[in-house]
């Protein structure tokens, strides 16, 4: 499916943000996650397009598309979710849901989308993608328009960010139904347990480089404890200074 | 009238035909259909180019159409229209002036609107600029509207100048007794070495009243823009300014607020932004797939819809 062979991307002389990365995936529903810093949006960025590697090459179904744009990437069907959503002064919810769809979308089309992100067509359609809008309400919109793309990979850059608590639990369950009903693969980048806990496998990214890679059972229960681990140790520090 | 002439009339009032209602269509520097009705009398003036709108009290829900169309290259055009509307009405009129220009005259239209709106009235009122043709001619379009609003009467004014206006100075003024409102709205996108220069100036004098006035542009290639927004706060009021600019390639814009608060209890608030198009937004649209040109396109096209 997603091949990448041997990345690297160097922002500038002195900084590598990706390091010889070598990844292959085949699996339906995939999460990245590690430190921040560690390279994970920049290898989203990479695989939609928005950045170019310094170094290796991409494959999408046998296809080298290392030298595609943005715009030939997606349609070649990589979808990617902004981590900030970007907004818009006069475009509406309904003219990006259009342009997601590629074709004329009905009220009932965008309302399926829409209410799989737990909002109502019939309130944001008309909606401006404006500051008028909540960072959780852009969040969800952002996600709806990549259910309406309906694209062969789905990249998300770590969708929980900037979302109240209420939503993310909405936003959970909008994963596990995309992982039950999109054809596509997802590749999820994301923090949180309980979504790495519905990925079939689970890769680490640490200081840009492949940690770790495998299926949930044999990546996240070591992540748990060393998580775990982490937090003993923070709050021991805290006791000492105190 | 002939294809050129529906064609404008098309592009300015989006109209077919004759509209239903009042109307009086001026081509060429004469009117060549007027129509009145029960409630909104139209009336030409016998000392100036121009015509007397009146609408009587309590008129609802009625609108009127008053395009101006022009093809003759080099002819110079200056109207003048008032419009009297009196108490407790509701009503749409629709103006505009389209300029078909085939020549190497400058063909120019001045259009003086002044509005007495009576009081409790609401009046919604749009105008449409629009310029086309393949001659060297200039097409050139000078608009005054001058507002005066009655105790809490409203006006919503959308103007637009999308395409085809080679200079253009628009000049609006408005004075507000108490409780009145005014909401403009306009819409402004200048192309090669076009110039347009636009002054607001409102007057809030009546306590509680209020301006709400959005200047939303586009300039392109080597055009320039030039807003002054001036605001008036000489009572208890509040009064917005708003000017939201995209620059392109050479295109250069000045946007000028002026706010003066003349009285303790004013609240003036003005907003400005200009710049290019910002590159993720032009990075999301082309992850819908959209190309680069596609992309700038939807975002110019939503930002002066």
């Amino acid at each position: 499916m997603l091949l990448l062979e041997n990345i690297s991307f160097q922002a500038d002389e002195k900084t590598e943000i990706l390091k010889n990365i070598d990844l292959e995936i085949n699996e339906r529903f995939t999460a990245i996650t590690g430190p921040n810093g560690g390279g994970k949006s920049t290898l989203a960025k990479v695989i939609a397009g928005i950045l170019k590697p310094t170094t290796g090459r991409i494959w999408l179904d046998g296809t080298d598309i290392t030298d595609l744009g943005v715009t030939e990437r997606a349609r070649c069907g990589i979808s990617y979710a902004f981590q900030q959503p970007v907004r818009f002064k006069g475009l509406r919810v309904r003219d990006l849901m259009k342009l997601a769809a590629g074709k004329d979308t009905t009220l009932a089309d965008a309302c399926s989308y829409l209410s799989e992100v737990g909002l109502c067509a019939r309130d944001y359609m008309d909606r401006e993608l404006n500051d008028s809008l909540s960072g959780g309400e852009m969040k969800r919109i952002e996600i709806a328009m990549v259910l309406a793309r309906g694209t062969k990979l789905s990249v998300f850059d770590e969708p929980e960010a900037g979302i109240d608590l209420w939503s993310f639990q909405n936003l959970i369950r909008v994963f596990e139904n995309m992982n039950r009903r999109v054809s596509g693969n997802i590749l999820i980048i994301s923090h949180q347990e309980r979504i790495l806990n519905i990925a079939d496998r689970i890769i680490v990214l640490e200081g840009g480089k492949l940690q770790k890679t495998g299926t949930r059972d044999e990546v996240l229960p070591e992540l748990l404890r060393s998580a775990t681990a982490c937090s003993v140790l923070e709050a021991k520090m805290e006791g000492g200074n105190a | 009238m002939d294809a050129i002439q529906m064609e404008l009339l098309k592009e300015v009032a989006d109209l077919d035909a004759l509209p239903v209602g009042a109307y009086n269509i001026r081509a060429d520097g004469k009117s060549i259909g007027r129509n009145s009705t029960a409630h909104i009398i139209i009336t030409p003036k016998e000392d100036k180019p121009g015509i007397d709108i009146r609408v009587l009290a309590g008129t609802k829900k009625e609108s009127m159409h008053i395009p101006v169309i022009m093809q003759e290259s080099g002819l110079k055009d200056m109207v003048y229209n008032d419009f009297h509307i009196e108490e407790n009405c509701d009503v749409t009129i629709i103006a505009g002036c389209g300029i078909h220009n085939c020549g190497t005259g400058e063909s120019r239209h001045d259009g003086i609107h002044t509005f007495y709106i009576g009081e409790n009235s609401t009046v919604r009122y749009v105008e449409k600029h629009y310029g086309e043709g393949d001659g060297r001619g200039k097409q050139v379009m000078n608009p005054t509207t001058v507002i005066h609003l009655g105790k809490n009467a409203s006006m919503t004014m959308e103007t637009s100048q999308i395409a085809g206006i080679d200079d253009t100075a628009r000049s609006t003024s408005a004075d507000l007794q108490d409780g009145a409102s005014l909401v403009v709205r306009e819409k402004i996108l200048t192309t090669g070495d076009q110039k347009a220069d636009t002054v607001f100036n409102v007057d809030l004098n009546g306590k509680l009243s209020s301006a709400d006035v959005v200047s939303r542009s586009v300039a392109r290639d080597h055009s320039r823009q030039h807003l002054i927004a001036r605001v008036n706060g000489n009572s208890e009021c509040t009064g917005h300014t708003e000017c939201d600019s995209i620059i392109i390639d050479s295109g250069r814009v000045l946007a000028q607020p002026e706010l003066e608060a003349n009285c303790v209890d004013a609240s003036l608030v003005h907003e400005a932004a200009i710049g290019k198009i910002a590159g993720e937004q032009l990075i999301k649209l082309m992850t819908l797939g959209l190309t680069e040109h596609e992309a700038e396109e939807q975002i110019i096209n939503g930002f002066l819809r």
